[in-house]
Parts: structure tokens; sequence; C-alpha cells
């Protein structure tokens, strides 16, 4: 499905990484290893388009992204660094706007209940705490259908629990044909199909 | 696709509700810095008369500015413009909603105070109109100039002052046509000219400014 081929990335003057290519398949999970600065965040922001590869480029089903833009963008969800949750609303309202962004109408039940499993508690933004925050955001995963997943960190400041919860998630994305690149420095307990190591940084 | 520009809109109409104080700050900004200019100059009421137009719209043209820091800084530091830019409906449309909804906010208000404020200048009821009139097609090419200005400027330290000196000379068309109009009609002329013109501005500004933004934005975000 993806495929990335000779990218490379620079940061200032310096080479962050370079000639880098691989191929994620369907049902295939690819974690992205690699130390502090050495451009974890750099390539998935270049995967999913946000930004563009010194050289080399990134084919979707064998078409660069480039021109396919708002048709790729459909097809898949990228939860950054950022959380994109607003502090003055409520998770619910923020889950509903960022599905209306990603062009699905999800109905108001769905919302709650991906809410609820997640445990996120309808308050407004502001008043939960990092992890809940996280949460908020990775209840996106559940009403998706994208069948391309980019998560940076997405196990940063969760709980035992909450990373349990997503091990499951992105075991049942996998099973049904979906694909997932993602980025950790932690043991999580859940098996990659394949890893991206991106080595010590510059 | 019309369905995102109306939930854009909604979800910035709704922050703004919860962040009223924010919204506030810029409408008083433009009452005070009104009002600042009788006091200064003295009750002299031709004098005043003949100053209304032009002071009236450099504070509106001030207020509106005041808020533009916020239009897409809020999203970029959460994450929330990544999120558009990867959206669904076109870059363009977004941005239209969100300057759409930021002249809900910190435009249409201006265009009601205005007549209060012209009455401390003792400006001639008849002209409540053309002022009113001039205020409602001229302060969203405003909004839509401002954000480019804001998106290009998102970021960057000191982006505030650079935004002022970046957007200013592009509102003194509008300031001419604007403030023009109220004092044709005040000459007892037809204002019809400017007001035209400003209308005309108002297309290009809608038909154009979104692609620009839209592109200064993608830089930004790079």
């Amino acid at each position: 499905m993806l495929e990335g081929a000779g990218l490379e990335c620079e940061r200032g003057a310096r080479i962050l990484f370079r000639g880098l290519s691989f191929v994620v398949r369907k049902g295939e999970l690819l974690r992205v290893a690699g130390a502090n600065g050495s451009g974890k965040t750099s390539l998935l922001r270049i995967l999913c388009g946000l930004a563009r590869p010194s050289a080399g480029e990134v084919r979707w089903k064998g078409q660069p992204i480039g021109g396919l833009r708002e048709d790729y963008a459909r097809e898949l969800v990228y939860i950054g660094h950022a959380p994109a949750v607003k502090d003055d609303l409520t998770p619910r309202e923020n889950l509903e706007i960022s599905c209306r962004l990603a062009g699905q109408s999800t109905s108001g039940e769905a919302l709650v209940a991906a809410l609820e499993r997640l445990g996120v508690p309808e308050l407004p933004v502001r008043k939960l705490s990092q992890g809940q925050r996280r949460r908020a955001a990775l209840a996106r995963l559940l009403v998706s259908d994208a069948s391309l997943w980019l998560l940076d960190e997405p196990f940063a400041t969760l709980d035992a629990e909450g990373i349990s919860n997503l091990n499951g998630v992105l075991e049942k994305q996998v099973q049904r044909g979906g694909a997932v690149i993602y980025t950790t420095h932690q043991e999580v307990g859940i098996r990659s199909t394949r890893v991206v190591d991106l080595g010590a940084g510059a | 696709m019309l369905a995102v520009v109306r939930s854009v809109v909604e979800r910035d109409l709704l922050l703004a509700l919860r962040r009223r104080s924010d919204v506030g700050t810029a409408l008083l900004f433009f009452v005070i810095v009104a009002s600042l200019f009788p006091l200064g100059i003295g009750a002299e009421p031709n004098q005043l008369r003949a100053i209304a137009p032009g002071v009236i719209w450099v504070a509106a043209l001030l207020s509106s500015m005041l808020s533009l820091g916020r239009l897409f800084a809020a999203d970029y530091a959460d994450g929330t413009l990544e999120q558009m830019l990867l959206g669904a409906a076109p870059l363009g449309l977004v941005v239209m909603a969100k300057s759409l909804a930021h002249w809900l906010v910190s435009g249409l208000p201006l265009v009601a105070i205005a007549p209060l404020i012209a009455l401390q200048y003792d400006l001639a009821p008849a002209l409540y109109g053309v002022l009113a009139l001039s205020l409602l097609l001229g302060t969203p090419v405003l909004s839509l100039i401002g954000a480019i200005g804001a998106a290009l400027t998102l970021g960057l330290r000191g982006g505030g002052v650079l935004l002022a000196l970046l957007v200013l000379p592009l509102y003194v068309p509008v300031l001419i046509l604007g403030a023009g109009s109220v004092e044709m009609a005040g000459a007892g002329l037809q204002p019809d000219g400017q007001l035209l013109l400003l209308g005309a501005a108002l297309v290009l500004a809608a038909a154009f400014s979104p692609w620009a933004i839209a592109a200064a934005l993608r830089i930004s975000m790079e």
C-alpha cells in the first residue's frame, strides 16, 4: 500500500536519514525506532504529506502522494505529537469535529461509545490529565475506517491499562487489513511486522 | 463539502463563545480607540464631524487586526491545523470557513457598534446607513486579507508585529474606499461608486484569498 523510496530528510544542515526505502502492505504493523532526534517525527510527517522529503518519494498504491492530496488524506489517520484536542471543548465535541474534518459522519452514539471504551470523562479537555487527553485523541481510531494509521508516540503518557487497550485497537486494525505505522521508544508488548530503525541520530 | 465549512464555522463560533473575553477585548479596543479622539482633539463639532469616517474606519482596521493573531495560532499550537491540512476537504474551503467565522466574531459586531460611536462625533444620522454598509462590505475583506498575513507569520517569533507591518499596508485601499464613501455621502454626493468598489474588492478577496491562505499555511507548516 504505502511505499517510501530513497527518502532523505534534512534538518538545518544535518541529514537525519538518507536512502530510506521500505514498503508497508495490508495488515502490517511497522514500528519506526530510533533515538531522540533521529527523525522519527519527521519521517511520519513526510509519510502523511505534511512535509516534503529533500529527496525520494512516498507512493500510495503506486502513485506519488503529492498528486493525490485529499484522496490520500481520506485514507489515512495521522495523530501527531500535539493531540489536536481543544482545551475549551469537551472530548465528544473534539472527536466530532475531527471526524467531520476527515470527511466522516459518525453518529453521536458511536462517538460516546468510543470515548467510554477508552475511559475518557466528559469534561472540558482543560480539566483532563495528559494521559486522558491522549486517550481523547486516540478515540478517533475507534471510529475510523481509514486504511492507514500514522501514529506518533501513541503510547506516550498512557498507563498500563491504556497501553493494553491501544494494543487491542491496533491489532484489530491489522486484522481487518489496515496498516499501522507508529513510533515509540517504549516496550509495549505488541509484535510489529517490521521495524525501520533510524539509528542513534545525528 | 459544505458540511465541513459549516462544522468549522460552528466550531470556531463555539470556541469564541467559550472564550468571550477574547472577543470582548477586540470590541472594547475598537470602542476605546474611537473614543480617545474626541477626548484628545476637543469638542469642536465641525472638526469631529470631518474626522469621524476616517477615525472610525482606522479603529475598525486596528481592532480587526488585533484578533488576527489568534486566527490560526491556537489551532497550530494544539495540532488541529495539521488535521485540517490532512482533512478530506480542500484546505481552501476550511480557511474560507475560518475567515468567515473570524468576521462573524470580530467584524460584524463593529458594523452594529459603529453608529453608536458615530454619535460621539455628531455624525449626521443620515450617514449611519452608509457607514454601516461600508463596514459591512469592507470588514470581510479585512478578515480575508488579514488571514493571508496570519498564515504567513504563523509560528514566527515576533509574528504579531510582523503581521501588522505586513497587513496594514494592504488594508489601505479598503480604508480609502470605506472612509471615502462616508465622506462622499456627507458632502451630499452619491457614495455608490465607492461602495461598489468595496463590493468588488470583497468578491475578489473571497475568490482568491482562500488559495493564498492555503498556500501560505502549507509553507508555514513544513
